[in-house]
């Protein structure tokens, strides 16, 4: 039967095939030693963080804040103005490329011409995020209701049909979506410290990787702490205040020195065998060849099996985890220790699960599938959680497992696919940091050329990155075609 | 979110402005950055002392940047945000390799005879050897899994996987089952100790040091072979500090870090004395970068 219900289900069975295919195929292999020590150590850490031994944490948080809040509002300006243009489109594919470049590779992109710089943490972070916001904002408007703008006098101008019939409609949206946004762009901030930006992440990883476990939790802590109390502190009437402040403590301005600018564009990322006077067609083609076997294709085929693995993962986990937060299940404490947990999952980094994970499973793939997993798992679940609480059930509705599977899931079952598809080319944009980590994605690849100083390579992984993610978007979005699944307008993540 | 956000996004383009028009010339500060071979914390405080001490024998500002990898401090020295550095074996043939007249100063005492040491968790029951003794690896190493420390670190992937090679005649992804980066020495140590890996390879004085601070059970995890010396770390200085910074500039820093002797200095690299280097001391480390497929 052709119903809603069994196009769900369909899709539901699509992933959960797909999923278990790419489980199938990815090494999973579990090779546990004896990790009790370095946990016994890791565990102590937390138990004591040491907050002093560190004299950078205040300028790290400052960093930290200050590029999250530049490049949150010159990528909600450019992403608005995007917007406008949504249905060229020029600009949507413009929009879905910027934003298929992870933040750590926009970052190494620009170290090499504005240097390790405040100007790289801002435009690290701005122009990933002007194609996100390009692209919700331009959903929005999509989706706004035409009626006021029919309903105007005949004759009104353009722009006053926008201000005063259209945007109005979108602006609260808007408000909050770029609200959330600034907690992502703390962590992607943060998470730039991984390339040498001043930011917490500059510290964090250094104290995990090196095993300084006591104050690596500080910086962990610290970070949690800056996401946590976000509501108390970004309050609308006080952003340009805190935009104020960013741009005081670290204005956005470029190392660009003599030269280096031009050098990047005619000679860094020219493939290699081109900067020779006298190349040859067939020494680019072995270059290409070389590239695409050894690199490329085993990178791409890693990523995919990845990322789709971990989408099954994170589809299961944020299944089991809603409840914890869901106003229809517990009482107020065990939602409040239900929501601390959701902020642990997606503020504790990759990197760090990862390695507990390598720890405890050995370096399978496993390790990269689970700490992806729950990272996004904790983000879906928080917002399927959110969304459920608007549901009104009938005062005599069933309680516990039966509340779940027959009154409160299938309410909330196109969202929630909703949301796991749309998170499908997140996931497969994060995986760039588990190669980083090592993890044999394109990220890996990406990360050994950066490392290598071949940008020319970079350049051509990254773009291989780009179209793996434009086809799984162009996928995701025929599957909640399919399913006529509109997401409702605030709750895209 | 904003009320104001057109106010804001105006500061923000005034500043963009305002930071294009650039700051007037100023007075020359020597930039300089370092990662050193074994804890990288708390950089700021213990170079910040070496940054006072060139400063006091140069007789101008210095100023030290603390950097995440090498190939970030590499592309620092390129771009001249810094105009020296300490550098590690294979960064430092790529820096001198990518600024042309750019060139090696000074390197630790240590550095001509640096090593690397593999390690096994006890389970491989691959025998304990400490000595250098020029035969090839143990038996039992192949098939076994193995992580290098990062990726751009001369004796935690450059040398290991250079030694693998000559001995093996294979990759290190045909010799192992699994081959990965730990990213760091003591992530190497961490990781073959719990057993997630079998074998691991890195610094030897990593290794001296943690097992020092008792951080090593020396009954899960051992060292079963090391490498023959090559050379490691090094100082390089740009090639245009003469002109920037005065005639015979290069000369004076090479001489104050060759006359330090303050201990806490010398501590933060950690090296006992510095020695003059050139850039053909460190020709073995550039074709063995080259012989990997790492450099062109």
């Amino acid at each position: 039967m052709n119903t809603t219900a069994a196009r769900f289900r369909r899709t539901t069975l699509l992933i959960a095939l797909i999923g278990f295919a790419a489980l199938w195929l990815a090494d999973t292999r579990i090779t546990t030693g004896d990790p009790g020590l370095e946990l016994q150590r890791i565990a102590s850490g937390f138990l004591a963080p040491d907050f002093f031994a560190s004299d950078q944490l205040i300028p790290a948080i400052g960093y930290t804040l200050a590029f999250a809040l530049q490049g949150v509002a010159v990528g909600f300006g450019c992403g608005f103005l995007l917007a406008l243009f949504w249905r060229w489109r020029l600009v949507r594919g413009f929009s879905a490329v910027i934003r298929a470049v992870h933040e750590l590779f926009w970052g190494l992109l620009f170290l090499q011409v504005a240097g390790l710089s405040t100007l790289t943490g801002l435009l690290a972070i701005a122009i990933p995020y002007s194609g996100i916001f390009a692209k919700v904002f331009g959903e929005f408007f999509e989706e706004a209701d035409r009626a006021p703008a029919h309903a105007s006098p005949i004759g009104s101008d353009a722009f006053s049909l926008f201000w005063y019939a259209r945007l109005p409609l979108v602006w609260q949206h808007m408000k909050t979506y770029g609200a959330y946004r600034v907690e992502c762009g703390i962590r992607a901030s943060a998470i730039l410290g991984f390339i040498g930006l001043p930011t917490l992440g500059f510290h964090l990883e250094t104290a995990f990787r090196q095993g300084d476990y006591n104050e690596g939790a500080a910086f962990l802590y610290l970070l949690m702490l800056l996401v946590l109390s976000l509501r108390f502190w970004l309050k609308p009437m006080l952003m340009p205040v805190w935009l104020i402040a960013a741009l005081v403590w670290a204005p956005p301005r470029g190392n660009v020195t003599e030269g280096s600018l031009s050098r990047f564009l005619t000679q860094d990322i020219i493939p290699a065998p081109m900067r020779q006077a006298d190349w040859q067609w067939h020494q680019l083609g072995d270059w290409s060849s070389m590239l695409l076997h050894e690199q490329i294709l085993p990178g791409l085929t890693q990523t995919l099996v990845l990322g789709t693995a971990a989408l099954l993962v994170t589809g299961v986990l944020s299944l089991m985890l809603f409840p914890l937060i869901s106003r229809q299940f517990g009482h107020p404490l065990s939602r409040s220790a239900g929501n601390g947990l959701l902020v642990i999952l997606r503020t504790l980094p990759e990197f760090l699960l990862a390695f507990i994970f390598v720890l405890l499973m050995g370096p399978s793939m496993l390790p990269g599938i689970l700490a992806l997993s729950l990272h996004t798992g904790a983000i879906v679940a928080h917002l399927c959680g959110r969304f459920t609480d608007t549901l009104q059930l009938r005062s005599d509705a069933s309680h516990g497992l039966n509340r779940y599977a027959f009154e409160v899931l299938p309410r909330i079952y196109p969202n929630f696919l909703a949301l796991l598809l749309y998170r499908w080319e997140i996931i497969m944009r994060e995986t760039a940091i588990l190669g980083i980590l090592g993890i044999g994605t394109l990220g890996f690849y990406v990360d050994s050329a950066f490392s290598e100083l071949r940008i020319d390579r970079a350049l051509v992984l990254i773009a291989a990155g780009v179209i793996l993610n434009l086809l799984v978007d162009a996928f995701s979005r025929t599957l909640r075609r399919h399913l006529r699944l509109r997401h409702s307008l605030s709750d895209l993540g | 979110m904003i009320q104001r956000l057109p106010a804001a996004l105006a500061a923000l383009c005034v500043s963009f402005l305002l930071s294009a028009c650039g700051t007037p010339e100023q007075k020359p500060v020597l930039v300089f950055s370092a990662i050193p071979d074994q804890d990288e914390a708390h950089l700021m405080q213990r170079f910040g002392k070496v940054a006072n001490y060139l400063s006091e024998k140069l007789d101008i500002d210095v100023r030290y940047v603390p950097v995440k990898s090498y190939s970030a401090a590499v592309t620092a020295f390129r771009n001249n945000e810094v105009q020296l550095a300490w550098f590690g074996g294979f960064s430092g043939v790529q820096a001198t390799q990518l600024v042309p007249g750019s060139y090696a100063i000074a390197q630790g005492v240590e550095d001509p005879q640096y090593l690397s040491y593999f390690i096994a968790h006890h389970s491989s029951g691959i025998p304990y050897n400490n000595t250098v003794t020029g035969d090839g690896f143990p038996d039992g190493m192949e098939g076994r899994s193995f992580t290098f420390g990062s990726k751009s670190s001369t004796s935690g992937r450059l040398m290991p996987e250079f030694f693998l090679r000559e001995q093996f005649g294979r990759s290190p992804e045909d010799i192992f089952s699994r081959v990965g980066f730990s990213g760091d020495h003591s992530a190497t140590i961490a990781l073959v100790q719990s057993g997630a890996y079998e074998l691991g390879a890195l610094s030897y004085k990593v290794w001296l040091r943690e097992v020092a601070e008792g951080k090593v059970d020396l009954n899960k995890v051992n060292v079963v072979w090391v490498t023959p010396p090559y050379p490691d770390y090094h100082w390089v200085i740009r090639g245009d500090v003469d002109q920037r910074f005065g005639a015979g500039f290069a000369d004076r820093v090479q001489q104050a870090l060759l006359d330090l002797n303050d201990r806490e200095i010398l501590d933060a690299f950690p090296r006992e004395s510095f020695i003059p280097a050139t850039n053909e001391d460190f020709l073995p480390v550039l074709e063995t970068a080259r012989s990997l497929g790492l450099m062109d």
